[in-house]
């Protein structure tokens, strides 16, 4: 264990680092955990301290993000990633695996604080499941029996991290099919020489003319934000890249993150040039922590050859600048304006809207947030023209959408389709034969049956964050369901009443049924609280978290009601079996001792 | 005031407003009752409680959040915005620990009178029945986060004296009221049973010591009238 003035002076370097600036405060606790395992009362106060913040506000941020810890956890953390589609291939059973060969339970630290093993929301490796995060900055991927059994030997070893097998920490890009973007082969600076030849509002205007829309989920039109970030009022203004990309089943802007890092950065520079923001920040979710290095040389390297910092490409007062901010594990960080509390060093609780972010975000200022897809889609608007991009997609969906596509499906992976492509070819494509049901948009989006595979993804029929999780007639719908509801409830900020309890109600009811113990009735309760939740949360995920549930109970019913053990109103217990100690007190087991005659 | 530019209708009735009013600010000036918890006309929007749910111009939001404008047409008083205030009610009972009967701020306290204002005859859904401490180390003052709702009034009015004795940690179901101490109890920080802060709490989980019943129950705040019955403020 380090001595208390070596972890002082371990704080007080990251803070130095920070300039013990209020607004790095989430960055400052990841990097004091990434140094010293976990956050203690001594770092804790200290941080205040240095921040000015109180220490009861720096305990209420830290104790808000999944993957900041204010007691000690193992030296060896394993967090199995339990997105439905981990489940499909088993990560719980090799989770208890790990948890006997380690002879610890699930949540719990080994007694000689060795290691802990958990679950987490959807990693972002549907395609290379089941996977694993390992000290918040390993990603191990494929996981099987044969791995557990010898990581369960390496940690028992105390075999440092970075000597395990290196093949286990390959992570592929499983791109599977190419369009527009991910065929795009340009060198680094190119859109931006187009862009410096439009000039910033021939920029705009071509963004404009190409309609392209938010690849984020809500679909707000690129260049109408661009434009009312530019004619917003603000000393400053921001543009942030949202690469909190929590959506369950969602995974390609892991793969652009990867590999085409370099016209995300670029994208983020034109929409800097059109709006004359001079800092920008790229929100990375804290599960890929292990591509900051990477991120890092990236901006690095153009700064080098002046795309990024002072005078881009020469021109004077071209200047823009891009800082990464890790996230720490909160799906809600993915909304734009909790994904700005967090940037400012807070809990990542949604703001009230209006005001929208593009004219009150960062600081109050005017900020575009756009998903990391919208970016590159805009670099190459900009580069080749709007009317190429025209041509592809619908007459309300321009262009081509990124897909991952995980689950029953023969090649998992990234695919990139026009928009207005049916379900159904999708699923031909990916080698899909025997799907039962589709997942659209992830937790949040639409689930569709069967019946319709014709309809087409776009944003006036079926609209898509870019998660595409196939299940076929093997699968469980109600299952598909219950994890669902796991999550929403896992990560509900907890600010508003009808999410934060809404969410633990809809699982336990979901576990009721589970049981076997559900009636017509919990349904009924179900449907209820969706409709509570559609209309009366603090923000668009509560409003979204029954969406799975209501399309399964609808499209699925059987699902649930070969589950119910009656179509009345059923208690949540066994009441005979309430009765057992008093059987067991008088000696008794006749029928007269039951509630209800046996046999 | 009121005239046609500056007022909106709530449930079809005109309220006028002031620039920079909230329709909730507004309509609880004119005398208007829609029913909230975490909303305080000294502290302002939170949005949390999400009790003053309205439909405004069809479309649901807060009320607390939403700025008055002229022309709105606000619904608040119908059967599908009441049953939703119902089950919210329901769910801030059985998220905490509530019983009424032995609760000293009965009869006094908004969550109990709301819910008897809105209707609400039983819990509806299981209670969470959550393990949670009480923190009696103050010499003037008790907290009980048994009946905490997450309005967060203490933690705004503490701020607004300059104390910030409390914080909001955790996050979903476990999000809870913190305080403002390396021990994290109350007796360790500079709250004065004399504060706001202190005074604010909409139901019995900040207490004063020592005041146990001195109003008898059947002669308390809400014994006397109904959380409706506000006063406009423009009448003499």
């Amino acid at each position: 264990m380090p001595s208390p003035d070596s972890v002082r002076a371990t704080v007080q370097t990251i803070l130095t680092r920070h300039g013990a600036r209020s607004t790095q405060l989430v960055q400052i606790l990841r990097e004091t955990q990434e140094a010293l395992g976990w956050l203690s009362p001594d770092c804790l106060a200290d941080i205040a301290d240095a921040t000015g913040r109180t220490l009861a506000e720096v305990r209420g941020v830290a104790s808000f993000y999944r993957f900041l810890h204010l007691k000690p956890v193992g030296e060896y953390r394993v967090l199995w990633s339990d997105n439905i589609t981990d489940r499909m291939l088993g990560n719980r059973a090799l989770m208890m695996q790990l948890c006997r060969e380690l002879g610890i339970r699930p949540n719990t630290t080994s007694d000689d604080g060795l290691v802990s093993v958990a679950l987490t929301s959807c990693s972002g490796m549907c395609d290379q499941a089941p996977a694993v995060l390992i000290n918040h900055r390993w990603v191990g991927t494929r996981m099987d029996r044969e791995r557990v059994a010898q990581m369960a030997a390496l940690i028992r070893q105390r075999v440092p991290i970075p000597e395990w097998p290196a093949e286990w920490f390959v992570v592929e890009d499983n791109i599977r099919r190419r369009d527009l973007l991910l065929s795009c082969t340009a060198e680094p600076g190119e859109a931006l020489r187009a862009a410096l030849a439009r000039g910033a509002l021939g920029t705009l205007e071509e963004v404009k003319r190409a309609k392209l829309r938010g690849r984020g989920g809500a679909g707000f039109t690129t260049g109408a934000k661009w434009e009312a970030c530019l004619n917003a009022h603000g000393q400053e203004r921001f543009v942030v890249c949202n690469a909190d990309e929590g959506e369950p089943g969602t995974f390609k802007d892991r793969v652009l993150l990867t590999a085409h890092a370099d016209r995300i950065v670029e994208g983020m520079t034109l929409a800097a040039l059109v709006t004359g923001a001079r800092r920008g920040f790229i929100y990375l979710r804290g599960e890929y922590r292990y591509l900051l290095e990477h991120l890092q040389d990236v901006l690095a390297r153009r700064r080098a050859d002046k795309l990024l910092g002072s005078a881009i490409l020469g021109r004077l007062g071209f200047d823009f600048d891009i800082d990464i901010h890790l996230g720490c594990g909160a799906y809600v960080c993915g909304e734009e304006s909790a994904l700005i509390e967090s940037l400012e060093g807070k809990r990542g609780v949604p703001r009230i809207r209006p005001p929208y972010p593009v004219t009150h975000g960062y600081m109050g200022q005017p900020t575009v947030v756009n998903n990391v897809e919208t970016f590159v889609a805009a670099a190459w608007i900009v580069q080749y023209g709007a009317e190429g991009w025209l041509r592809a997609g619908t007459l309300m969906s321009s262009g081509t959408r990124v897909h991952s596509f995980s689950g029953d499906v023969a090649q998992p992976g990234i695919y990139e389709f026009p928009w207005g492509v049916t379900v159904e070819d999708m699923l031909t494509e990916c080698g899909a034969h025997n799907a039962q049901a589709v997942l659209v948009s992830g937790a949040s989006g639409a689930c569709l049956s069967l019946v319709e595979f014709g309809r087409r993804l776009a944003f006036e029929d079926v609209p898509s964050a870019g998660a595409f999780m196939v299940f076929d007639r093997t699968r469980d719908m109600f299952e598909v369901a219950r994890n669902f509801a796991q999550f929403f409830a896992h990560e509900s900020c907890g600010f508003c009443t009808p999410c934060r309890v809404g969410t633990r109600l809809v699982v336990k009811r979901m576990e009721k049924i589970e049981r076997g113990r559900g009636s017509r009735h919990d349904i009924e309760v179900l449907a209820e609280l969706d409709t509570l939740m559609h209309t009366a949360t603090h923000c668009g995920l509560g409003g979204v978290a029954c969406n799975v549930l209501h399309d399964t109970i609808s499209k699925f019913r059987p699902a649930f009601e070969r589950r119910l053990k009656s179509l009345h109103f059923e208690p949540g217990f066994d009441l005979d079996a309430e009765l057992a100690p008093a059987r067991a007190a008088t000696g008794r087991d006749d029928d007269d001792a039951h509630l209800e005659q046996r046999g | 005031m009121s005239t046609e530019s500056s007022s909106f209708l709530l449930d079809e009735q005109a309220v006028p407003f002031h620039e920079g009013d909230t329709v909730l600010a507004a309509a609880t000036r004119a005398g208007r009752y829609i029913p909230h918890l975490c909303w305080h006309p000294d502290y302002g929007t939170h949005g949390s409680c999400r009790l003053c749910i309205v439909r405004i111009n069809g479309k649901p939001a807060a009320a607390c959040t939403v700025q008055a404008r002229a022309g709105l047409e606000v619904e608040s008083n119908t059967a599908e915005l009441n049953a939703h205030r119902r089950t919210l009610l329901q769910m801030l009972f059985i998220e905490g620990n509530h019983f009424c009967p032995s609760c000293e701020k009965s009869g006094n306290c908004a969550l109990q009178a709301t819910a008897y204002e809105m209707g609400m005859l039983g819990p509806h859904f299981e209670e969470f029945y959550p393990d949670r401490a009480v923190d009696a180390s103050h010499p003037d003052v008790m907290l009980d986060f048994n009946r905490c709702i997450l309005c967060e009034l203490c933690v705004r009015a503490s701020h607004a004296e300059g104390k910030d004795v409390f914080a909001i940690g955790g996050y979903g179901v476990r999000a809870q009221l913190l305080v403002n101490a390396s021990s994290g109890r109350l007796a360790d920080t500079n709250l004065a049973v004399t504060d706001r802060a202190a005074q604010v709490c909409p139901v019995g989980a900040i207490l004063p010591k020592r005041k146990g019943f001195s109003v008898p129950i059947g002669e308390r705040e809400y014994d006397t009238h109904r959380p409706s019955d506000i006063v406009p403020e423009d009448t003499p």
